[in-house]
C-alpha cells in the first residue's frame, strides 16, 4: 500500500501531502507520523497541504488528531500552505481547526514552531 | 426538486473508501466544465465528499447520480446520494452541528447543507436515505 513520505529536517518532521488522499492513506499517515515523532524525538511537525484542493471533515479531523497526539509526545504541529478556497470552505463547513497552528508556507511554519519551542524552553 | 432538463447524467457506485475519491474527482471535473469559481468548485467537491462518506459509513454503501442540469439561463450540478442503510429516525437532529452516531465530528450533513444552494433529504428508519443537493453557476 502507498504511504506518504515523512522527511526529517533537523528537529522537525516535514510531511507534504500531494495526493488526493483516500481515507486509509490518511489513517496510515496518522500512525506513521506518531511513531516517527516518538522514534526521532522530533520537536515539531510541519504538514504541508498546499497541494490539497479540498479538506473535508475527515481530513480536518485527521489534522487535528495528529496535532493533538504530537502534543502529547512533546512536539508542536503546524499545518501550512492551505489554499484560500479551502479555508473559506472549511469555515463554512463548520471546521475551524482550533488548536491547530497554521502558517502560510513551510518557512513561516518553521519560524512559528521555533518561536513556540523557545517560549517553552 | 422540480423537474429540470438534464443535459447529462452518470451514476457512480459508493461501495469502498476509494469511491469517495472517484466522486470528488468527477464533481471537480464537472464544476470545472461548468466554469464554477474556484471557491464554488471547492464547496461542491467538499459537500460531495461529506455526503459520499455518509452513504458509505452510515448507509453501508450506495450510489450517487451526478446530473448536469439546466434551468435556463443557468446551469448547475445536481447530486443525488442514495443508500439502503438503516435510515435516519430524526432528520432535524441529524442536521444539527455536532450530532453524530458515528465517530466523526457530526459536520457531514449540516456542513454539506451549508455548502450548496439546494438541499433535500428523505429518509425513514429501515428505508435508507436519499440526499439531493444542487449548486448553480
Amino acid at each position: 500500500m502507498d504511504r506518504i513520505p515523512i522527511l526529517r529536517m533537523g528537529e522537525f518532521l516535514l510531511v507534504t501531502i500531494q495526493v488526493d488522499m483516500h481515507d486509509q492513506l490518511a489513517l496510515s499517515l496518522q500512525e506513521d507520523l506518531t511513531q516517527r515523532v516518538q522514534k526521532t524525538g522530533a520537536r515539531g511537525v510541519l504538514i504541508d497541504i498546499s497541494a490539497l484542493d479540498i479538506v473535508d471533515s475527515f481530513i480536518g479531523r485527521m489534522l487535528a488528531t495528529i496535532a493533538g497526539t504530537a502534543r502529547l509526545l512533546d512536539a508542536q504541529t503546524a499545518v501550512v500552505g492551505m489554499q484560500p478556497a479551502v479555508a473559506i470552505t472549511l469555515v463554512e463547513l463548520g471546521l475551524q481547526l482550533r488548536g491547530v497552528r497554521t502558517a502560510l508556507d513551510v518557512e513561516k511554519g518553521m519560524t512559528l514552531l521555533r518561536a513556540a519551542l523557545e517560549r517553552r524552553a | 426538486m422540480i423537474a429540470l432538463p438534464v443535459l447529462r447524467k452518470q451514476i457512480i457506485p459508493i461501495q469502498a473508501p476509494n469511491d469517495i475519491v472517484v466522486v470528488r474527482q468527477k464533481v471537480r471535473a464537472l464544476t470545472t466544465e461548468l466554469r464554477f469559481s474556484l471557491v464554488d468548485q471547492t464547496k461542491m467537491v467538499t459537500a460531495a465528499s461529506e455526503l459520499a462518506r455518509n452513504a458509505l459509513e452510515h448507509g453501508k454503501g450506495g450510489q450517487v447520480q451526478v446530473e448536469l442540469v439546466e434551468d435556463d439561463p443557468r446551469r448547475g450540478l445536481r447530486l443525488t446520494f442514495e443508500d439502503q442503510g438503516p435510515g435516519i429516525p430524526n432528520i432535524d437532529l441529524a442536521l444539527k452541528d455536532g450530532y453524530t452516531t458515528g465517530n466523526g465530528l457530526g459536520l457531514g450533513l449540516s456542513g454539506a447543507k451549508r455548502l450548496v444552494n439546494e438541499f433535500e433529504i428523505e429518509s425513514a428508519p429501515g428505508k435508507g436515505t436519499r440526499v439531493t443537493v444542487a449548486r448553480w453557476r
